[in-house]
């Protein structure tokens, strides 16, 4: 009824290489742009500011660890000290007078080639250990930042991000924050969505199934895990500069700390590994449900329907994070992404069941 | 003298580091899972006995055993609800189960039983203890002699009956299976050792540094611990936990003056870092060869 097909069947090869083999997709994709791009002028300031924009940051961000951790399979516990490294270093260039755009990138290259040194480390060894050494990199790179104060600018200071023009035009106001960064997010979405496609992709996943495996098939497992670990971390990079420059305007050292990461991993399981959509639905369900339910239990807690203190309101995202990662483990480990998988598909042959593809 | 007593001191805390890494090395051994959970397994620990003392009124002689019987369900209760229905499934899904644990207790724990620090009496006195021109912290003192005799009393569990059903798992699971050993049992009994090191843990942390979510950090002093000693040894967890509450004490102590303070923080992560680099398994731990 809503594809108007019955699975999917490909007549040619372009066919099956194409980005959304079912013509839906495709107009759901254009839909969905027509309304980002339009976002600005249909929203309400205060949910383009503080919903909007934030989401489709962190969905960048949750891009480039799924990335690594969806596509290569290998984990990363310290996401948020990488975006730290990008996001200091573009302050500290375009401070010193580089153009943003430049800047960006530069920042991203530091953090890659930083996320590689660590990976370097990391990468000898696999799983528990990559997890545990990624975990030491979240320490010693916050550590880093926050009592070097040639970086942070002391140990409780707050870095302006300074004003910025993008080709030649000032960044001023939210709107034109909003663009850069879906115009950054749209980049990296791009990115993401071709690899799959590529023999880079294919690879990864072969890594990602079985090292040893791909390794017999003439796959060089180091070279793919370390430049997925590079990717990943410009990527990281790309989006702390875009947290730093488009939605706090500053940085400091607790924006990037432990929690960041677990939020980002959270994001990523939560989306589901692997997929792209996936990151974007981890992305707004780890960064919306904690406020929605914040509003929603104090809200009931001011009716005096709900007898709770404002301890456990503080706790609720904390809890959130937690309880997202376990049951959607235990109970969905693909996400989000999955669930929507499901229904698409359902919907895909419907109403001929038995025809499930 | 004054390095002297900073490694004493230093020591002693890392016994009691020690104590929260073997909750995560009881379970590696018996089922070759990390562990992430451990440091909110130590604060659940002490947010217990807290509760058991000071809400229920009981009094500490009873609240402490009946603080490790209910985390020993608790570790138990665990594994039978969460990890076991994780079994086969990629490492890095576990690990991050076990994460997310750590972050739901974190976070569960402090929003039931109130996020102020609580003070958590033990009955050991505040005044230090100098042997002959070292001062000895008392609680530490304590604290690391009590986690020693609990590290001993598990390396003597591993001569029992069950406890060599546990090192059959641990060496093989499948081949256990084959013998008649339960397996599940086994690793439900691990995590339940597990929440009963915790318990320990959050006693004698909870009584030095009280009973607040802070607790759950010892996580990377634990794994730190866990790592350099070897991930699947009880001797390396005490030989690896004195020498990094040393290298904790000590190297702050002469450094911190040169570059402004803080240093401390950064012992854990970066042992952790340099075993990997150069010895993954750890002092004392088996090499793990991967057969395809």
């Amino acid at each position: 009824m809503f594809y108007r097909l019955a699975g999917i069947r490909h007549t040619s090869y372009a066919a099956d290489r194409a980005l959304w083999p079912v013509p839906v997709d495709r107009w759901q994709i254009g839909v969905l742009l027509a309304l980002a791009l339009a976002a600005p002028f249909v929203l309400p300031n205060l949910y383009l500011s503080s919903y909007l924009l934030p989401w489709i940051i962190w969905s960048t961000a949750a891009l480039g660890l799924n990335l690594l951790m969806g596509w290569a399979g290998q984990i990363h516990l310290g996401y948020a000290a990488v975006m730290a490294i990008g996001a200091y270093g573009t302050i500290h260039l375009v401070r010193a007078g580089m153009p943003f755009e430049l800047a960006i990138v530069a920042g991203g290259l530091l953090s890659a080639v930083i996320g590689l040194v660590f990976g370097f480390a990391a990468l000898r060894v696999k799983g528990l250990y990559l997890a545990i050494s990624t975990l030491a990199m979240q320490y010693l790179v916050d550590w880093i930042i926050s009592h070097v104060p040639a970086i942070s600018g002391g140990s409780q200071a707050t870095l302006q991000a300074p004003n910025f023009r993008v080709l030649g035009l000032p960044v001023a106001g939210d709107f034109a924050r909003y663009y850069v960064a879906l115009a950054v997010c749209l980049l990296v979405t791009l990115f993401l969505l071709n690899v799959g496609r590529t023999s880079f992709g294919r690879a990864l996943v072969a890594v990602r199934e079985k090292d040893f495996a791909a390794a017999i098939l003439g796959v060089n497992t180091f070279y793919f895990k370390l430049l997925a670990f590079w990717c990943s971390s410009f990527l990281g990079g790309v989006s702390g500069v875009l947290l730093a420059f488009c939605y706090y305007r500053a940085v400091t050292p607790e924006q990037f700390n432990l929690d960041v990461s677990i939020q980002a991993v959270a994001m990523v399981i939560v989306g589901g590994m692997g997929s792209v959509m996936g990151s974007y639905l981890g992305a707004a369900l780890v960064l919306l449900a904690p406020i929605v339910l914040n509003n929603l239990v104090g809200t009931l807690a001011q009716a005096g329907a709900l007898p709770v203190s404002q301890e456990i309101l503080s706790h609720i995202p904390l809890i959130l994070y937690g309880g997202l990662i376990v049951a959607f483990l235990l109970f969905e480990p693909l996400g989000l992404a999955k669930v929507y998988d499901n229904l698409r598909n359902y919907f895909l042959v419907w109403p001929f069941r038995h025809a499930r593809h | 003298m004054y390095l002297a007593e900073l490694a004493i001191n230093g020591a002693l805390v890392g016994l009691m580091y020690a104590l929260v890494a073997l909750g995560i090395v009881l379970v590696f051994k018996a089922s070759g899972v990390a562990n992430l959970a451990q440091g909110a397994l130590t604060m659940v620990g002490a947010y217990v006995v807290w509760w058991l003392a000071a809400g229920l009124g009981a009094p500490l002689w009873a609240a402490m055993p009946l603080a490790l019987a209910a985390m020993f369900l608790f570790g138990r209760g665990l594994e039978r609800v969460a990890l076991r229905r994780m079994v086969g499934q990629p490492v890095i899904m576990i690990i991050m189960l076990t994460l997310g644990l750590e972050i739901l207790l974190r976070g569960a724990a402090p929003a039931l039983a109130g996020a102020t620090m609580k003070r958590l009496d033990i009955g050991i006195g505040q005044q230090p203890i100098f042997l002959g021109d070292i001062l000895v912290n008392r609680a530490y003192l304590v604290g690391g002699v009590v986690a020693l005799a609990l590290i001993g009393l598990s390396l003597l569990f591993f001569n029992s009956r069950q406890g060599i059903m546990l090192r059959a798992v641990s060496d093989d699971q499948t081949a256990s299976w084959a013998a008649g050993i339960r397996v599940e049992q086994a690793i439900g009994l691990s995590w339940g050792l597990a929440g009963i090191a915790a318990a320990c843990a959050g006693i004698l942390w909870g009584s030095v540094q009280g009973v607040d979510w802070t607790l759950s950090l010892l996580l990377i002093k634990a794994l730190a611990v866990a790592i350099l000693g070897g991930l699947d040894s009880i001797v390396g967890v005490v030989v690896a936990g004195v020498a990094i509450g040393v290298l904790e004490n000590v190297i702050p102590g002469y450094i911190d003056p040169l570059v402004g303070g803080g240093t401390r923080d950064l012992v854990a992560s970066t042992v952790i870092l340099l075993t990997i680099l150069v010895r993954p398994f750890g002092l004392f731990g088996r090499e793990d060869i991967e057969r395809v």
